[in-house]
């Protein structure tokens, strides 16, 4: 199986090819530099994302949060709706966790402003 | 009348980050005046990730940038209004302000550093012919409304430009829940990142049509669809080519404006192509004392460069009031085959820093070509590109050395890949 993909890794955009067997990336054609093999074979296999969003407090304001290191692309919704089921109380501060172990992903939502 | 060594108008990054530079330039009197609610500028509205990679080597949110400078800015014990407008600059750089802890006063400043960011260009300067509904908000506006407010300003979306803030304005609704139905761009490639273009877009399967734009909207009282139509090379629709789309929102996400009623008012010339002041080296503007930096100058797309342009601007306001430096031989800097502007506009050949950056965007894209630096007819400078968008700034770097003792014009071009 071939999978097309455009690196990310630069302006370039390279459109790259991935070669797919049993789960794992045989070849990788179209990049020109080692970032766009490293990308092909991560995306086709484990595409991960930091995913960020907004979380309302007990008391009604809005505070930004994020996953504090990306998590499964796959989870990215799931995450978006535990956003929306937290209610924090305040004081938050940069880093503080919000929701910890998200979806079962390991990761820790932190809020990413200050909220006395 | 309220004296101050250096006012800052505008706390954005750009602000803090020349305060900063100028207080550890030795400047103790110096006063930031924000007309928001909060530090930190537009950044407090940008959630995503993606911001301070050069500076900080991780990728930070939009406020975790900014509360590392509004850290040290605090630390530092620099003083600064917020919800205080400035009104008036003149041109003996006396500022007319108005705020709740100040009232209307007016403020004499020895230096001046503009960063007062930019704004969106507005639905009017885009000519969509139609009815004017409801529900059609500017991409910053929206992103305003769902981070701040959190509020989803419509369920069923169409996005007009496809310029980074549209980019991310399309997958955070759609994690919202709203459908974002397609992003029209009327050019044949996008202004927005390549990873935007993936991790925003085709992540969620929303479609980039390129070539097209809005033609009509309908709807009374409140949107209700939009028509697209592809365009041929000049631009003009293409008749036949028409689909209607039903849709609740239409966001505008088609480009920045520096913000210089400010600097026009100090009479500060501007550049025709930036829309922002002209400067020299050390982004001084053509008022004596009076510097720019950030989005007010030129609008950056990195914050990172946004922060180091404006260390520059805040080191050069201090040197100003402590000890001007003399000025020497001015050398014009332009841009020319492809390079559509510079910044700076010129520089001080004697004394300029042993290396300044030059930063400029080209007309259009490229692949396989070179910019170069050119000293009339003599290439003093010449650095091969693998790409180069129109959406991505370039840094060229001009070293002193380099630049002839006869020479009173740098040309910068883009030598394009022979065919
Ligand atoms: C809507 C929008 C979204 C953006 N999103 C991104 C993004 O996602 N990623 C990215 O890298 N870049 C983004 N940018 C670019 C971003 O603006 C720059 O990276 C950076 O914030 C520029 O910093 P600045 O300090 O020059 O401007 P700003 O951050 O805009 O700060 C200017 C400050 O000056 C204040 N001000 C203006 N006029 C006055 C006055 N008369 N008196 C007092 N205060 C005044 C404003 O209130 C504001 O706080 C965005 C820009 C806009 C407009
Ligand atoms: S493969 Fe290399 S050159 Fe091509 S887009 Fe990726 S990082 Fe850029």
């Amino acid at each position: 199986m071939t999978r097309q993909l455009t690196c990310i890794g630069c302006p370039m955009g390279c459109q790259l090819t991935a070669t797919i067997e049993n789960g794992v990336v045989t070849e990788v054609t179209g990049n020109t530099c080692k970032r766009g093999d490293d990308y092909a074979r991560k995306e086709c296999v484990a595409p991960m994302r930091t995913i960020t969003g907004t979380v309302r407090m007990a008391d009604g304001r809005v505070i930004s949060v994020r996953t504090r290191t990306d998590v499964p692309k796959e989870k990215m919704f799931d995450v978006a709706d535990a956003f929306n089921r937290a209610r924090p109380k305040a004081p938050l501060h940069i880093g503080d966790v919000v929701i910890a172990d998200v979806c079962g992903t390991g990761v820790d939502v932190v809020a990413t402003a200050n909220r006395e | 009348m309220k004296k101050v060594q250096l006012a800052i108008v505008g706390g954005g990054p750009a602000g803090l980050a020349a305060a900063i530079a100028a207080r550890e330039a030795g400047l103790q009197d110096i006063l930031i005046i924000e007309r928001g609610e909060a530090l930190g500028g537009i950044l407090n509205q940008c959630i995503h990730a993606g911001f301070g990679l050069h500076t900080f080597g991780q990728e930070l949110t939009g406020p975790e940038y900014a509360q590392r400078f509004i850290d040290r800015v605090e630390a530092m014990k620099i003083p600064y209004l917020l919800g205080t407008m400035v009104l008036d600059i003149n041109e003996n750089k006396v500022l007319t302000v108005t705020g709740r802890e100040t009232g209307l006063i007016q403020i004499q400043a020895e230096a001046i550093v503009l960063a007062m960011g930019c704004r969106e260009r507005p639905r009017g300067a885009l000519n969509i012919p139609g009815t004017r509904p409801a529900g059609i908000y500017s991409a910053g506006t929206a992103q305003r409304l769902v981070n701040m407010e959190g509020y989803l300003p419509g369920k069923n979306v169409v996005i007009l430009g496809s310029g980074d803030i549209g980019l991310i304005m399309a997958r955070r609704m759609t994690l919202e829940g709203a459908k974002v139905h397609a992003v029209a761009e009327v050019m044949p490639y996008s202004g927005g990142l390549k990873r935007n273009i993936v991790q925003c877009l085709d992540d969620f399967n929303i479609p980039l049509l390129l070539s097209t734009t809005v033609v009509d909207i309908q709807g009374q009282g409140h949107i209700e669809s939009v028509t697209l139509a592809q365009v041929d090379e000049r631009r003009k629709p293409i008749p036949g080519t028409e689909q209607v789309i039903p849709c609740d929102t239409l966001l505008l996400s088609v480009g920045l404006l520096p913000e210089n009623e400010l600097s026009l008012s100090a009479g500060v010339a501007l550049d025709g192509v930036t829309g922002g002041p002209v400067v020299g080296d050390d982004l001084a503007t053509s008022v004596p004392g009076v510097f720019a930096c950030g989005n007010v100058l030129h609008v950056h797309d990195l914050v990172d460069f946004v922060s180091e342009e404006a260390g520059r601007a805040g080191r050069s306001a201090a040197e100003y009031v402590l000890h001007r430096r003399s000025a020497g031989r001015t050398v014009a800097l332009r841009g020319s085959s492809g390079v559509r502007y510079t910044v700076p506009q010129h520089i001080d050949a004697d004394a300029m820093a042993d290396t300044v950056t030059v930063r400029f965007r080209v007309g259009q894209p490229y692949r396989g070509a070179a910019l170069c630096a050119w000293a009339g007819d003599k290439l003093i400078r010449r650095i091969p590109k693998r790409i180069l968008t129109p959406g991505e700034m370039e840094s060229f770097p001009i070293r002193k050395a380099d630049i002839p003792a006869d020479c009173d014009t740098i040309t910068f071009t883009v030598e394009e890949a022979a065919q």
